[in-house]
C-alpha cells in the first residue's frame, strides 16, 4: 500500500480542484459526498499502511522521494514523504476526524450559498495538513504550515460580508506569520549547521552535539516561536478566540483538532534538538503552564459557547507544551490525540446547539436543551467528562500522564497543573449546565424551533463520543493494568532523545504515589464538578448580562485581561500610524525636498544655458550629445 | 567531422538578431496601420513569444563556450569602427531568462490594454514595442557601449508613455523621473568611457579581463551602482518611483516594474560583479544594508497607503530590495534566488497592476476607501486577485516563496541579522497585502454596485498570471537549470578575478 501513499494528500487536493472549478451549480449532496470521499479514501489508505507498519518487526520508516523541488549547488529540497509512527498517527487523526467533520458539515452548511467553496477550502486544508505531517523535511513542513494558515484565513473569513470576520481572518494570518518568520529563521539556522533540511539526517547528526550547544538552543527557540504562533500560546494566542468567526466545523477541525496542534508536532518531530536544548525546554514548560492556567481563567467568565471552547483549546494546548517542556513527548502527543476527539466533539456539539438556536451562541440565552436535543446532550456530556479528566474517559489518561511527569519534575508543577485542570472542569461544567439544564432562557421563537440536528450531524457526534471514551486506552499505564502501548510505539522516534539522556537519573514515581496522585486529582475534579452543578444547575445561577456591573477582577476576566486592547494600542495601531509618520517625515520633508532641490538647480542652470526651453527631451538629446562628444574626444586623445 | 570547438550550435545569431529587431519592426508597422495597431501589437508580441520559446528549445544549457559560460547565439560585427564599438550580442542562461521574462510578459501587457482606447493608440503601441526591443537589447548586449545605447533607448518610450498617457501631475513627475535616471546614466557613461580607456575595447571579454586596482574599482563600482540603484530603485534613490508608478498608465507601470527595473539587477550581475569584484567585496555590506533597510522602510510605508497603485509601488521597492540584497551575498543560492525572484516579481506585479487597471476601468478610482465588497459581485476576479495577493505575500507553492526562501537563506549565511530584518517582509508583506485585499474586495457592497466580473480578455491576462504563479512555485527547477551554468561561471569569474588582483 505504500506505493499509494502519494494518493493520501493528492485526493484532498483533487477534491479541492473539483469543488472550486465544478462545484458551482452542482448539487450540494454530490459536492458534500465527493469532498467527504476525498478524505475517507485517504483515511482507509492510512489505516492500511498503518496496520502492517504496527505489525512489522522493526517499524522501519517509509521514505519516498517523488520530485525535485529546488536543487542549487548543495541545497536540495525534494517533494518527499516520511511515514513513521508520528506521521501515521497524525494522519489517522487528520483524515479520521477530518472525515467526520466533512460529513457533519454537509448538514451544518446545507443552507449556505457558498457551500462548494466551503468544501473546497476544507479539502484544501486537509491537503496542506497532510503535507505538514507527511513531508520528510522542514521545508515541506513549512509548506503545510503556511498552507493551513491560508485555509484558516479563508475559512475564518468565510462569511466575508462581515467586517469583523475579515478582521479576525487577517489577524489570524498575520499573527501566524510572526511565528512563521521565527520558524523559517530556525530552519535556516539548522541548515547552516547541518546542510540539510531532512528530519532524519538532522536528527542523526545532532546526536554528535553536546547538550547546551548555543546554536541548537537558538534554533530551537526560533522553532518554538513558530509553534507559539500556530498553536496559539502566550503571547501570540489572541487570534484563536477570534478565529471562532469561522463556521463551527472549521473551529472543530482546524482550530481545535488539527492545525493548532502543528506546533506540538513540530517539537515532537524535532525532539532530539529540543532535548539538546534544556534552556529552550524550560521556556516551553513555563510558556505552556502559564498559558494553560491563564487561558483557563479567561474561560471561567466567557458566555459565548464557542469562546469558552476556544480558550479551553488554548489552555489544553498549553498542557501539551507543558508536557513537551518536561520532555514528556509521548504524553504531549497522547494528549493531542485524545484532545482531538473530545474537543472536536465539543465543538461539533456546540455547532449542533448553535444550529438549533438559530445562530445564537450566548449560553445565557440557552438552558434546558437536554430535552430537545438528547443526542447532542449525551455526546456533549461525554466530551465534557472527557476534558475534565474523569476516568475512564480519554482525557483522564492523557492528562494524568502529563501530571505524573510534572510531579516527577517537581511537585509544585503538579499542583499548578492540577489547578488548571480544576479550572477546566469548572468552566466546562458551567457551560454544560447552563446550556443543557435549567429552563430555556431564549426567545419564544427560538424555543419553538429547537430540534435535534439531522443524522449527518449526530452520527459524527456519536462516533467522536465513542472515540472520546476509548481513545485513552492506547496508553494505559501499568499501574492501571495497561501496557503503555503508545510509549512503546513511540520509542523509535524518541530513540535519539533516549540516547542523549542515557545515564541520567529519572525520577520514577512509586506505584502507591501514582495511585494517590490519581485519586487526589479525580476527587478534586469531582468536587469542582459538584460545585458547578450546585451553582448552575440546582441554584440556577445565570452569569450577569452585558450591561450589569461586575466586580473588578471578574470584569478583567470577562474582558480577557484586555490583551487585545493592549496589542491594539501597543502594536497594531502604532504600526499603521508610524507608516504615515514615516512617510511624512522622511518622504515629504526629506527625500522630496532634496530631489526637488536638485531639480531646481538643474532647471536654473539650464535656464542660464538656455537649452531646456525646447523641453525635457531637448535636455536628453543634449546629454546624449555630450556623451558622444566625450567619447569622440577620448578616442581622439588616444590616437 | 566536427571537433568540439567547431560544433555548430542550434541557437544561431540569426535568432538573437530576430529577437532584437522583430518588436521594433512590427512597432513601425503599428504606425503604418494605426487602425489595427492594437491587433498588430498583440500578434507581434505573440510571435515574439513563440520565437522566444523556439530559442529556449534550441538553447543548450550544458554548452560551455569557454567564453562566458554557455553564451550562444552570438553575433559579433564591427559597427562604429572609429570608436571600436561593435554589434556584439549573445545569450547565456541569465540573458535568456531575462529575455524570456520580457517576451512572455509583453503579450500580457498588451492584452491588459485591450479594453482601453488610447488616443493616438498607434504611437502607444509603437512605443511599447520599441521598448521591448530596447529591453531585449539591454539583456543581450555584450559590448558595453551597445548596452549603454539600449539602456538609454529603453528610457525614451517609457518616458513618452507616461508623459502622454499618464495621470495627474505627469509633467512634473516624468521630469523628476527623467532627471533621476539620466543623472545615473551619465555616471555610468563616464565609467564606461573610462573602462574603455583602460581596456582599449568595449567588449565584455576585455572588460572581464581587466585587473583594476582597488581605488579605480571603487569609483567604477559606485558610478555603475548609482545608475542601477536609481533604476531598481534602492533607498535613498527611490523617490521618483512611487509617483511615476502611480501616474503611469497601468501598462506603463507594468513595463517599468515588471521588466525595466530588472535591467538594474541584471546589470549588477553582468557589469558590476565581474569587473569590480574587489570593490564589491568592500561594499557588499553597504549595498545589502541599503537594500534591507529599503525592504522594511518601503513595506512599512506600503501599509499606510490609501491608493492601491501607490501601495503596489511601495511593495515593489520592498521586493526588489530583497532581490538586490541577495545578489550581494555573492553566493550561488543568492544569485539563483535573485533570478527566480525577478521573474516572480515580474509576473506578480503585472497581475497587481492589472487588478488596478480593472478597478480603474470599472470605477474610475484606485483609492481603496472607495472600493470594497467586490468579491460578492465578481467571484472569479476575487479568486484570481486572492491568489496574486498570497503570491505577493510569498506563500509556499507560489512563485515568490521560492525566491524569498532562497534569498533569505543566502542572506542568513552572510549574517543572521540581514535575514532577520529582511525577513520582516514575511510579516509586513502579509500585512499590507491582506489589508489591501480586505479593503478592496471584502465587506458588503456599497460603492461598487454593478461591478462586472472578468471579461474574456481580462481572463486571458489573469489566468496566465495565476498559472505562472503556481507553475513556478511548484517547479522552479526549470529556471535553475537554465541559469545554472551562467551563475557558476559568474562566481568563477569573481573568484578568479580576486585571485589574480593584488
Amino acid at each position: 500500500m505504500e506505493q499509494l501513499a502519494w494518493l493520501i494528500p493528492v485526493l484532498p487536493l483533487a477534491g479541492f480542484l473539483l469543488s472550486i472549478f465544478f462545484g458551482k451549480g452542482t448539487s450540494k449532496n454530490i459536492i458534500g459526498s465527493i469532498a467527504s470521499l476525498m478524505i475517507l479514501v485517504p483515511f482507509i489508505l492510512t489505516v492500511s499502511i498503518f496496520i502492517p507498519f504496527v505489525n512489522s518487526v522493526d517499524h522501519e520508516p517509509i521514505r519516498i522521494v517523488f520530485l525535485e523541488w529546488m536543487h542549487i549547488a548543495s541545497l536540495s529540497i525534494n517533494y518527499s514523504i516520511q511515514l513513521d509512527q508520528l506521521s501515521l498517527m497524525m494522519m489517522l487523526v487528520i483524515t479520521g476526524v477530518g472525515f467526520l467533520i466533512h460529513v457533519y458539515s454537509v448538514g451544518y452548511m446545507h443552507d449556505d450559498e457558498n457551500f462548494h467553496k466551503f468544501f473546497a477550502y476544507l479539502n484544501l486544508f486537509v491537503f496542506f495538513m497532510l503535507i505538514l505531517v507527511m513531508g520528510s523535511n522542514y521545508i515541506l513542513l513549512f509548506v503545510g504550515w503556511e498552507g493551513v494558515g491560508l485555509c484558516s484565513y479563508l475559512l475564518i473569513g468565510f462569511w466575508y460580508k462581515n467586517p469583523e470576520y475579515n478582521k479576525a481572518a487577517n489577524k489570524a494570518f498575520i499573527m501566524n506569520r510572526i511565528g512563521d518568520l521565527g520558524l523559517l529563521l530556525g530552519i535556516f539556522l539548522l541548515y547552516l549547521r547541518f546542510s540539510t533540511f531532512e528530519f532524519n539526517r538532522i536528527a542523526f547528526e545532532a546526536l554528535q552535539i553536546d547538550p547546551g550547544d548555543p546554536l541548537i538552543r537558538n534554533a530551537t527557540i526560533l522553532l518554538f516561536i513558530g509553534a507559539i504562533g500556530k498553536s496559539a500560546q502566550l503571547p501570540l494566542f489572541t487570534w484563536l478566540p477570534d478565529a471562532m468567526a469561522g463556521p463551527t466545523p472549521v473551529s472543530a477541525l482546524i482550530h481545535a483538532a488539527t492545525m493548532v496542534t502543528a506546533g506540538i508536532y513540530l517539537i515532537i518531530r524535532s525532539n532530539v534538538l529540543f532535548t539538546l536544548a534544556p534552556f529552550t525546554q524550560e521556556i516551553i514548560m513555563v510558556v505552556g503552564l502559564v498559558t494553560a492556567i491563564f487561558a483557563a481563567t479567561i474561560g471561567l467568565k466567557q458566555n459565548d459557547i464557542k469562546k469558552v471552547l476556544a480558550y479551553s483549546t488554548v489552555s489544553q494546548l498549553g498542557y501539551m507544551f507543558f508536557a513537551l517542556g518536561l520532555g514528556a513527548y509521548t504524553a504531549a502527543y497522547f494528549h493531542l490525540f485524545t484532545h482531538a476527539f473530545f474537543k472536536a466533539l465539543l465543538f461539533l456539539g456546540s455547532g449542533s446547539v448553535i444550529h438549533a438556536m438559530g445562530g445564537e451562541q450566548d449560553i445565557r440565552k440557552m438552558g434546558g436543551l437536554k430535552k430537545y436535543m438528547p443526542i447532542t446532550h449525551l455526546t456533549f456530556a461525554i466530551g465534557t467528562f472527557a476534558i475534565a479528566g474523569i476516568p475512564p474517559l480519554a482525557g483522564f489518561f492523557s492528562k494524568d500522564q502529563i501530571l505524573a511527569s510534572a510531579y516527577a519534575h517537581n511537585p509544585i508543577f503538579w499542583v499548578l497543573g492540577l489547578g488548571g485542570a480544576l479550572l477546566t472542569a469548572f468552566y466546562m461544567f458551567r457551560l454544560f449546565y447552563l446550556t443543557f439544564y435549567g429552563s430555556f432562557r431564549g426567545t419564544h421563537d427560538q424555543e419553538h424551533h429547537l430540534h435535534e440536528s439531522p443524522k449527518t450531524m449526530t452520527i459524527p457526534l456519536i462516533v467522536l463520543a465513542v472515540c472520546s471514551v476509548v481513545a485513552g486506552f492506547v496508553n494505559v499505564p501499568e499501574v492501571l493494568g495497561g501496557n503503555h502501548w503508545l510509549d512503546r510505539f513511540f520509542a523509535d522516534i524518541l530513540a535519539g532523545t533516549t540516547f542523549i539522556l542515557e545515564g541520567q537519573e529519572h525520577a520514577h514515581l512509586s506505584q502507591t504515589l501514582e495511585y494517590i496522585l490519581m485519586a487526589v486529582s479525580v476527587v478534586a475534579v469531582l468536587s469542582v464538578i459538584f460545585y458547578a452543578r450546585i451553582r448552575y444547575n440546582k441554584n440556577g445561577h445565570v452569569p450577569a448580562g452585558d450591561g450589569e456591573s461586575i466586580p473588578g477582577w471578574q470584569k478583567l476576566l470577562v474582558d480577557k485581561y484586555r490583551i487585545d486592547e493592549l496589542y491594539d494600542a501597543v502594536v497594531a495601531r502604532p504600526v499603521v500610524t508610524a507608516s504615515s509618520w514615516i512617510q511624512k517625515i522622511f518622504e515629504t520633508n526629506f527625500f522630496d525636498r532634496i530631489v526637488n532641490g536638485v531639480g531646481q538647480v538643474v532647471i536654473l542652470s539650464s535656464r542660464t544655458v538656455r537649452f531646456l526651453q525646447t523641453g525635457n527631451v531637448g535636455f536628453y538629446v543634449f546629454a546624449m550629445a555630450i556623451g558622444i562628444l566625450a567619447i569622440l574626444a577620448a578616442n581622439l586623445f588616444l590616437n | 567531422m566536427q571537433t568540439p570547438d567547431t560544433i555548430t550550435l542550434p541557437l544561431t545569431g540569426m535568432i538573437t538578431v530576430a529577437l532584437l529587431a522583430f518588436p521594433f519592426i512590427s512597432g513601425l508597422l503599428c504606425l503604418f496601420i494605426p487602425k489595427q495597431a492594437k491587433q498588430v501589437a498583440l500578434v507581434s508580441t505573440l510571435i515574439q513569444a513563440i520565437l522566444t520559446a523556439y530559442a529556449i528549445y534550441l538553447f543548450n544549457i550544458n554548452y560551455r563556450s569557454g567564453f562566458l559560460a554557455n553564451m550562444q547565439g552570438i553575433v559579433d560585427q564591427p559597427w562604429i569602427t572609429q570608436l571600436g564599438v561593435k554589434f556584439f550580442v549573445g545569450l547565456d542562461g541569465i540573458s535568456m531568462l531575462m529575455v524570456i521574462l520580457t517576451n512572455f510578459l509583453l503579450p500580457l501587457i498588451v492584452l491588459s490594454t485591450w479594453n482601453r482606447e488610447f488616443k493616438q493608440s498607434s504611437l502607444f503601441y509603437f512605443l511599447m514595442l520599441f521598448m521591448q526591443s530596447a529591453l531585449v537589447g539591454v539583456f543581450i548586449s555584450l559590448d558595453v557601449f551597445l548596452y549603454y545605447i539600449f539602456w538609454e533607448l529603453a528610457l525614451i518610450p517609457i518616458y513618452f508613455i507616461v508623459l502622454i498617457w499618464g495621470g495627474e501631475n505627469r509633467i512634473r513627475i516624468t521630469f523628476k523621473f527623467f532627471i533621476y535616471t539620466l543623472s545615473g546614466s551619465l555616471l555610468m557613461l563616464a565609467a564606461i568611457i573610462w573602462l574603455y580607456l583602460q581596456a582599449g575595447s568595449f567588449s565584455i571579454g576585455d572588460l572581464y579581463n581587466l585587473r583594476l586596482d582597488l581605488s579605480s574599482q571603487r569609483w567604477v563600482f559606485w558610478a555603475f551602482f548609482a545608475a542601477y540603484a536609481i533604476k531598481i530603485p534602492l533607498l535613498p534613490f527611490h523617490s521618483w518611483q512611487p509617483d511615476i508608478y502611480t501616474t503611469a498608465p497601468n501598462a506603463g507601470a507594468m513595463l517599468l516594474s515588471g521588466i525595466m527595473l530588472k535591467m538594474g539587477i541584471y546589470s549588477i550581475l553582468r557589469w558590476i560583479l565581474p569587473i569590480t569584484p574587489q570593490a564589491v567585496l568592500a561594499y557588499a555590506d553597504v549595498a545589502i544594508i541599503m537594500a534591507i533597510v529599503g525592504v522594511v522602510y518601503a513595506s512599512w510605508i506600503a501599509i499606510g497607503q490609501k491608493d492601491f497603485k501607490r501601495m503596489i509601488a511601495w511593495s515593489s521597492i520592498a521586493h526588489v530590495g530583497l532581490i538586490t540584497a541577495g545578489v550581494f551575498t555573492l553566493t550561488q543560492v543568492g544569485f539563483q534566488g535573485a533570478l527566480v525572484q525577478m521573474v516572480a516579481h515580474g509576473v506578480n506585479v503585472v497581475g497587481l497592476f492589472f487588478v488596478a487597471e480593472i478597478f480603474l476601468s470599472r470605477l474610475n478610482t484606485t483609492q481603496m476607501e472607495n472600493l470594497g465588497g467586490i468579491r460578492q459581485l465578481a467571484p472569479v476576479f476575487a479568486s484570481t486577485f486572492l491568489i496574486i495577493t498570497f503570491a505577493s505575500a510569498a506563500l509556499p507553492l507560489t512563485n515568490s516563496f521560492v525566491g524569498e526562501f532562497l534569498l533569505l537563506n543566502a542572506l542568513y549565511e552572510t549574517s543572521y541579522w540581514y535575514a532577520a530584518i529582511g525577513g520582516l517582509t514575511v510579516i509586513l508583506g502579509a500585512v499590507y497585502m491582506l489589508r489591501a485585499y480586505k479593503a478592496t474586495m471584502l465587506g458588503d457592497v456599497q460603492q461598487v454596485a454593478g461591478f462586472a466580473d472578468l471579461s474574456l480578455s481580462e481572463k486571458m491576462v489573469l489566468f496566465p498570471v495565476v498559472a505562472l504563479i503556481v507553475a513556478l512555485g511548484v517547479y522552479p527547477q526549470f529556471i535553475f537549470n537554465l541559469t545554472d551554468e551562467s551563475v557558476k561561471f559568474l562566481l568563477f569569474q569573481i573568484d578568479q578575478h580576486l585571485a589574480t588582483t593584488h
